[in-house]
């Protein structure tokens, strides 16, 4: 493990609250920068996708990495409520290790007046060995962009 | 049973899976509720609403990686019912398109293989609510076959 992930890993966290499923599969945020965030999920009994090997589930890393990737374009732009994913890839590379917490670290690279893009890893303790990685575009301002439409 | 277990019994039996079974065998399939509705060959994935699915509870939305988690689970059903085998086939790689925000409602699934090869699988799967013609998100992705 670099020095500079085994530094993010011990920054004190809190789960992400008011965001129902974010509570429920316990999301933790790490840390946020300037257009990156460190979120963390820990190893649950419910967030297995396999009972025979223990393994979480594939939703879990997408809700993980959905958010994360949220969060750094909140961090980045400033808009919290008002922004909505338009797509998101996500590569695994490996199955997650049971018992192991799952870190997400994202950065939003780019924002443009209505689209965000992002980029960003899942990981167990080194970003450079991954479980997944994703790219996603986000849509900004979208609570704006519908006020004056008829519902 | 197991997810494997169920798997193979079916397998061995020359029958199609219990795909109410393998969900149920599921941790997180549980978690989020999904259900399966088969009739005949033709199989939809039923996300019945529920508070804990909520990503965005200004609008209220569900939330971005349920919806995810959901196709995916979706085509998982699709290839484990057409393809066989007696273990679960793995992700390599998904992209999900969110076209709509997922209201505070009932949403569905179905997924269809674009192509069978001998390791990998291509899937859609494309997700409504109340209209099926007007899809929420869809899934494109590839699937590992294990070796059996």
């Amino acid at each position: 493990m670099d020095n500079e992930t085994h530094t993010l890993l011990h920054k004190p966290g809190f789960v992400l609250k008011g965001v129902p499923h974010a509570e429920g599969i316990g999301l933790t945020l790490v840390e946020i920068g300037e257009g990156t965030a460190l979120l963390k999920v820990p190893y649950a009994a419910h967030l297995v996708g396999d009972p025979e090997t223990r393994v979480v589930h594939g939703g879990v890393v997408t809700s993980l990495l959905d958010n994360a990737c949220g969060v750094a374009v909140s961090s980045r732009t400033r808009q919290f409520g008002n922004i909505a994913t338009l797509d998101l890839r996500i590569d695994y590379m490996r199955p997650a290790t049971p018992d192991l917490d799952i870190f997400a670290w994202t950065e939003c690279y780019r924002a443009t007046k209505s689209i965000a893009f992002v980029r960003g890893v899942a990981f167990h303790t080194d970003k450079a060995d991954p479980i997944a990685s994703c790219t996603a575009a986000f849509m900004l301002g979208t609570t704006e962009a519908r006020k004056g439409k008829t519902p | 049973m197991s997810p494997r277990e169920i798997l193979k019994a079916a397998a061995e039996a020359g029958l199609k899976p219990d795909l109410t079974a393998l969900l149920d065998a599921i941790p997180y399939a549980k978690y989020l509720g999904i259900r399966v509705d088969r009739k005949g060959t033709e199989i939809t994935t039923i996300l019945p609403f529920a508070r804990h699915l909520i990503g965005n509870p200004v609008l209220p939305a569900l939330h971005g990686g349920v919806v995810g988690g959901f196709l995916e689970t979706t085509a998982i059903m699709q290839v484990i019912f057409e393809a066989g085998g007696s273990e679960m086939p793995r992700p390599v790689d998904i992209n999900i398109d969110y076209l709509r925000s997922g209201r505070p409602v009932d949403t569905f699934a179905r997924a269809v293989i674009t192509k069978q090869g001998r390791r990998v699988v291509n899937i859609h799967a494309q997700a409504w609510q109340e209209e099926h013609d007007r899809p929420i998100a869809t899934l494109r992705g590839h699937m590992l076959m294990p070796e059996s």
